[in-house]
């Protein structure tokens, strides 16, 4: 075995079992050409796990495979398979080969026994068929007939030798082996003499079955340490295997509308398409009503919707929203909504998980609700339902299918959510729904906490549920805080009563206006006829100054004229005409008259 | 004597009719081996020449063995006379083998 080992290549040559998640916590699946060993007790899901491999290996690449079962008889484990679509019956008649290896109670033991016989059949058989895979099934069944540790181990060194010499794609024994059991001895000699150990679980919580997996040794490679969770689903087992780290989903720049247009405002025009939105919030803070009126609105755009409700039936919350004005039943009837409510105390949560897939693979949704998400975590422990909320918002975001959780937060902060499901950074978008308690009333209030890569408005809102539906109320604020219910009735009554009294103001001084301006217009008119009248008297009293500057040149011409020897009889004849015109027309003929007595 | 016990075993009906028998063995495996041992033995003691035992061995026809029922070696089965009984193990338990054959031993 030694020698063998050293002429491996550095990377262990894997096959894949097919199952989904084992294959990525094993980084490939069963260890090729070596012998595995699944230990567990019973009903842990070690024969599934073999016979899953099995069926994968002979539908997925044509390899026809041999099991041993030591524990039941072939028609038992038929049976037992009939609840996964895996064809079991018609693959037994020619790719799969059954050995009832389950000694009757019939059969008188005298004596020692050994397992060279059959071994020597199934080689026979194995060569007959092509067999690439072989499954001992319950070999612990086989050891305890042999009722002797020295005859264990040498059947154990036998079933060694054997799948060394007949090499086999992947060879699986299941064992049920209990820790700290009597038999530790040659089940510890199992577990080194094989190159893969997977430990199987399964225990109670709460009252729930829960199934876990975990691989305790892989000789030559990594593996992804620790206890897994697994569920049974149509197509047989799933291991909860981390996600991979490399997120494959595309973003969509799409927007969906959240239910209503002023939530669509709030988050900067809506959803995107295959987001996925957490609202949290006390009971009673209408998650539901906001999730009841997103699967609406997804219906009357002709979107396929799901809607999950946990613990309370469909028909409840379809008449619940009646009230608020939102209509399911209609979009239920025409098939475009499909509700589905279960309860949550009765399965655990990796079950919840297959049953979500079955749904989404049946309904084929676009968008979808599950109210509340949270519920899930009352069957089976926060841990597990914290790993199947974030494993359903993967698959819901890698089936572009937009999502809308809710979840009940205890206490009124929305960070004490970040304890329980831990959704809340995963999902793009986060709404809060809180009570706000403030002048004797408690009023819901919305905030938008999260919206990954658009704007969102910031605003605290207050959320009114009318027959309408759901209504985010005009935002009132005052002293730094938005207004709810009484206040903000009071403040919006308030806005009313100013905006009358302002009007009022308005027209009282429009009229004073009107008024001031009549007065001022008259004024005007009054003015204006007094600017007539100067402008006239100012026209004529310049007219009248030009003759007088021009008779008073005449004048001292005359006199020029007089003092170079005239006679005086002709000037005074030639002024007394010019007087006689000037007294006519002015007085100031007199002071003329004087001068020229003056004069002469 | 003899008569005595021939008695006896018409009572026990192992000798009333022939006893048949399939011994399937591995080759030269020990407990194989031991087996075969045994069952002459048991055989030569009880059954005289009343029996017809066919020994086969699963490693040269394992597919018959197959589709025999056998699983382990070594493995008797009685065909006839019914019931039929199907005993495994290396025969080394007598007692069991007897009742098992249907062959009621003597008191002593």
């Amino acid at each position: 075995m030694s020698g063998k080992k050293a002429a491996v290549p550095k990377i262990l040559p894997k096959i894949a079992t097919g199952i989904p998640g084992f294959d990525e916590l094993s980084h490939g699946g069963l260890p090729r050409y070596r012998t595995s060993l699944l230990r567990g007790g019973p009903g842990s899901g070690k024969t599934v796990f073999a016979l899953q491999s099995l069926v994968n290996a002979i539908r997925q690449r044509q390899e026809a495979g041999i099991f041993v079962a030591f524990e039941e008889n072939t028609r038992q484990i038929i049976a037992n398979a009939a609840s996964f679509d895996w064809g079991l019956p018609a693959l037994a008649r020619n790719k799969l080969f059954f050995l009832d290896a389950k000694l009757s109670p019939d059969v008188v033991k005298s004596g020692e026994f050994d397992l060279s016989g059959m071994l020597a059949m199934l080689k026979a058989k194995k060569e007959e068929i092509g067999a690439k895979w072989i499954v001992f099934d319950g070999i612990d069944v086989l050891l305890t007939l042999l009722q002797n540790p020295l005859a264990e181990m040498r059947e154990i060194y036998r079933i060694r030798d054997w799948l060394t010499d007949n090499e086999v794609n992947a060879a699986i024994i299941t064992a049920k082996i209990h820790e700290g059991s009597s038999e530790a001895v040659n089940y510890g000699f199992l577990q080194f003499m094989v190159d893969c150990v997977v430990r199987f679980e399964r225990r109670l919580e709460y009252g729930v079955a829960l199934h876990r997996i975990e691989i305790t040794k892989y000789r030559g490679s990594d593996f992804v340490a620790g206890e897994f969770p697994v569920s049974f689903g149509p197509s047989g087992m799933e291991v909860g295997a981390p996600e991979p780290a490399e997120i494959r989903q595309v973003a969509s720049g799409e927007r969906v509308s959240a239910g209503f247009e002023r939530l669509d405002t709030m988050l900067g025009g809506g959803l995107f398409r295959g987001s996925s939105t957490l609202i949290t919030g006390v009971p009673g803070t209408s998650k539901t009503t906001l999730a009841g009126k997103f699967a609406e609105a997804a219906c009357r755009r002709g979107e396929r919707t799901l809607f999950v409700s946990f613990d309370e039936s469909a028909d409840r919350i379809a008449l619940n929203l009646t009230s608020v004005g939102i209509n399911l039943k209609t979009h239920v009837k025409s098939g475009m909504l499909r509700m589905y409510s279960s309860r949550t105390e009765t399965i655990g949560a990796e079950d919840h998980l297959v049953r979500l897939k079955s749904l989404i693979r049946e309904h084929r949704p676009r968008c979808m609700v599950i109210d509340p998400i949270s519920a899930i975590a009352k069957a089976g422990g926060i841990a597990a339902a914290r790993a199947v909320a974030n494993r359903f918002i993967y698959l819901a975001k890698d089936e572009k299918i937009t999502v809308l959780v809710t979840a009940i937060n205890e206490g009124d902060e929305p960070e004490t959510e970040a304890t329980d499901l831990q959704i809340s950074t995963i999902a793009d978008t986060w709404i809060h729904l809180s009570y706000l308690i403030r002048s004797g009333e408690r009023n819901r209030a919305l905030t938008i906490i999260k919206s990954r890569g658009t704007w969102h408005s910031n605003q605290v809102r207050e959320l009114v549920l009318g027959a309408a539906g759901p209504v985010l109320a005009d935002v009132y604020t005052a002293g730094g805080e938005v207004l709810m219910g009484t206040l903000r009735w009071e403040k919006e009554s308030e806005e009313k009563a100013k905006t009358v009294q302002r009007r009022a103001e308005f027209d009282h001084k429009r009229h004073e206006l009107q008024a001031a301006e009549a007065d001022t217009r008259a004024r005007i008119g009054a003015l204006q006829q007094d600017l007539e009248r100067q402008r006239l008297e100012l026209s004529m009293y310049s007219s009248d100054n030009e003759a007088r500057i021009v008779s008073s040149s005449d004048r001292e011409k005359e006199l020029r004229r007089i003092r170079s020897a005239d006679p005086a009889g002709r000037a005074a004849a030639g002024t007394g005409s010019s007087l006689a015109k000037r007294r006519a027309s002015d007085g100031s003929g007199k002071r003329i008259k004087k001068e020229a007595r003056d004069a002469a | 004597m003899p008569r005595k016990k021939t008695k006896r075993e018409a009572s026990g009906r192992a000798v009333a009719t022939i006893v048949v028998m399939r011994l399937y063995i591995a080759n030269d495996a020990p407990n194989s081996v031991r087996a075969v041992a045994n069952l002459e033995a048991i055989c030569k003691e009880h059954l005289k020449d009343k029996f017809k035992l066919e020994i086969i061995d699963v490693l040269e026809t394992p597919l018959r063995a197959l589709a025999d029922g056998i699983l382990v070696t070594p493995s008797l089965t009685k065909v006839s006379p019914s019931p039929a009984a199907k005993i495994v193990g290396n025969l080394s338990d007598k007692r069991s083998v007897l009742h098992a054959l249907g062959i009621v031993e003597p008191v002593e």
